[in-house]
């Protein structure tokens, strides 16, 4: 059982406004879901040891860098609110 | 020259552009007024693009000069949650109603390389949760065999728009089974690759390790075709694998060893015309000269309870970045906390949120090594199992054969009120992402309800990076099933 001051803390920790008949739902559908996931627990083998492949470096070179700039204006404006060239928020501390 | 040319296959279309005997253009105009007029009923797509003839226009010049290429002035839909600089992307969801998307996914740019002509961006649950498209912000799509069914998800409306002459093919994404289950409910092909096979770059992502984009066709040869414009090693996707893995010898094998784990394809809640469907079709496939043996896969009916556990963590962390803050909408608060969860609140439908509280509890302190950690230990218990169900040297098989889903298409409001019925329908398909193989769903005949004739489709699975086998497989079943014009 989810307690309702937990799913008031899950709710927080998504950053999820939402209404207090809603967390009781949401509570229920996630009991209900969990009841059904918790079936892995019954699963007693260990996962096969795992030995890593052959290496290889997944991040691409620094080469070809863009012009600084080149892109600032096309992502700004899909912000929803900017103060020139930074993107503007509520005082974080 | 055919009568109805959005009927076309992409090889017959092309065919006839190459030859001179249609341009572009017409075949354009023919699907736009097919989109356009079926639209209102089915709601397949979220917008039809004002410049597509345009592109069909430049398609018809390239031919002209003298270009040939198998997708050159193709009409195509795209998913709405794969980028098109310049167009609206939303994911259906109102969070990002009104973002327009400030690059190209890298699949876009080698449709657009190739010439393809895209006519518009299609429905999805929101953010490709879901198995119906009932959770698009914008409303449910509707399966063209039968407008009460849906046409599964959570890419039904690229499924709708190929089954119904909309598009002569479309890109999806599949995380859990969100290319091949609407495939199977709308009666098409729908093709997800190894994971790592297309780029990812530009689609918006739900779970990292899970996520693949795919086509949908109504042949398997023109997935095929879709298949190798799309695939290739892409910088800006590290999970992208390198094009050596594409460049092995394969051997090309005609008569394949298809294994059937007969305790889970037979298995409780799958229908019985499903099962009856899926037995016809194995003993076509035997009389084709293949082999059909049973198998088995031990860990295989975890598969679904280790999916629910890991896509909602990964989701609910890949969805952090919708905060009002860089793109989307915001809803302001008092405080930046109230600006992050008004935003969320109000943005996000009812099953987002649902996923991303349910990731954040399996991550939680307390709770991750009984959720999270333990999926994941299991997860490499069902790759292993695959593994060995694919190991030649030890009597094992070239493909694994299941239906795509338990049920034909459902009853648009039958599942929506309870999750958990609703994510069962993906049993079939989430060990194929769980391992990151690939898969394909084929279509197999019908079953009948209410007097209508609802889609079936086949599941085939093949090791990494051996969609060839897949699509030999996929072939012999077409011609034994009959295309589905």
């Amino acid at each position: 059982m989810i307690k309702k001051e937990d799913m008031e803390k899950l709710a927080q920790l998504s950053r999820v406004a939402v209404s207090s008949e809603e967390l009781e739902v949401l509570k229920n559908d996630l009991e209900s879901i969990l009841g059904y996931v918790s079936e892995i627990q019954s699963v007693s083998e260990e996962a096969p040891e795992r030995t890593a492949g052959s290496l290889r470096n997944v991040m691409r070179d620094d080469a070809n860098a863009h012009e600084s700039g080149t892109f600032t204006k096309k992502i700004l404006g899909a912000a929803p609110r900017t103060d020139g060239d930074y993107i503007k928020v509520k005082q974080v501390l | 020259m055919a009568n109805d040319l959005t009927k076309l296959t992409i090889a017959e279309a092309s065919e006839l552009l190459n030859d001179g005997e249609i341009s572009s253009r017409e075949l354009t105009e023919a699907v736009l007024a097919s989109a356009t007029h079926q639209n209102g009923d089915l709601n397949a797509y979220l917008e039809i693009f004002d410049d597509a003839l345009a592109s069909a226009d430049e398609a018809d010049a390239r031919r002209r000069a003298g270009e040939r290429a198998p997708l050159l002035g193709i009409p195509l839909a795209i998913k709405d949650n794969i980028l098109i600089e310049g167009k609206r992307a939303t994911s259906a969801s109102k969070i990002l109603e009104n973002y327009i998307a400030t690059y190209d996914a890298t699949a876009i740019q080698k449709l657009k390389a190739a010439g393809a002509v895209f006519i518009g961006r299609t429905n999805m649950d929101e953010f490709a949760m879901g198995g119906s498209t009932e959770n698009s912000a914008f409303g449910t799509t509707k399966n063209p065999h039968d407008t009460t069914r849906v046409p599964g998800g959570s890419s039904g409306g690229s499924a709708a728009a190929v089954a119904a002459h909309m598009a002569l093919g479309a890109l999806g994404s599949d995380t859990g089974g969100s290319i091949r289950q609407p495939a199977s409910f709308c009666g098409v092909v729908g093709l997800k690759p190894t994971y790592g096979a297309i780029s990812r770059s530009g689609l918006m992502a739900m779970a990292s390790s899970l996520d693949q984009i795919g086509p949908f066709t109504r042949t398997v040869a023109d997935a095929e075709i879709l298949f190798n414009v799309l695939k290739g090693n892409d910088p800006l996707d590290s999970t992208s694998a390198p094009d050596s893995v594409w460049s092995d010898k394969k051997i090309e094998k005609k008569k394949l060893r298809i294994g059937v784990p007969e305790d889970f394809a037979f298995g409780k809640g799958v229908d019985k015309d499903v099962v009856e469907n899926f037995k016809k079709s194995m003993e076509a496939l035997a009389q084709e000269g293949h082999e059909i043996v049973p198998i088995k896969l031990a860990h295989i009916t975890h598969s679904l309870a280790v999916y629910y556990i890991l896509m909602p963590a990964e989701a609910s962390t890949n969805l952090a970045r919708f905060d009002g803050v860089r793109f989307g909408a915001l809803k302001e608060g008092a405080t930046l906390f109230d600006d992050y969860a008004q935003t969320r609140g109000a943005g996000f439908g009812r099953e987002v949120r649902r996923r991303i509280m349910l990731g954040a509890y399996v991550l939680s302190s307390g709770y991750y090594d009984a959720y999270y950690h333990k999926a994941t230990s299991v997860r490499a218990l069902i790759e292993e199992d695959f593994k060995q169900a694919f190991d030649l040297s030890a009597d094992g098989v070239d493909i694994i054969a299941t239906p795509t889903s338990p049920t034909p298409a459902f009853k648009i409001g039958e599942k929506s009120a309870d999750p958990l019925q609703m994510y069962l329908a993906d049993i079939f398909t989430v060990p194929a992402n769980l391992a990151g193989i690939p898969g394909i769903s084929v279509p197999s005949g019908t079953a009948q309800r209410d007097g209508r004739d609802l889609p079936l489709g086949i599941q085939f699975l093949a090791p990494h990076f051996r969609e060839d086998l897949l699509f030999v497989a996929g072939r012999s079943l077409e011609s034994v099933a009959g295309r589905n014009a």
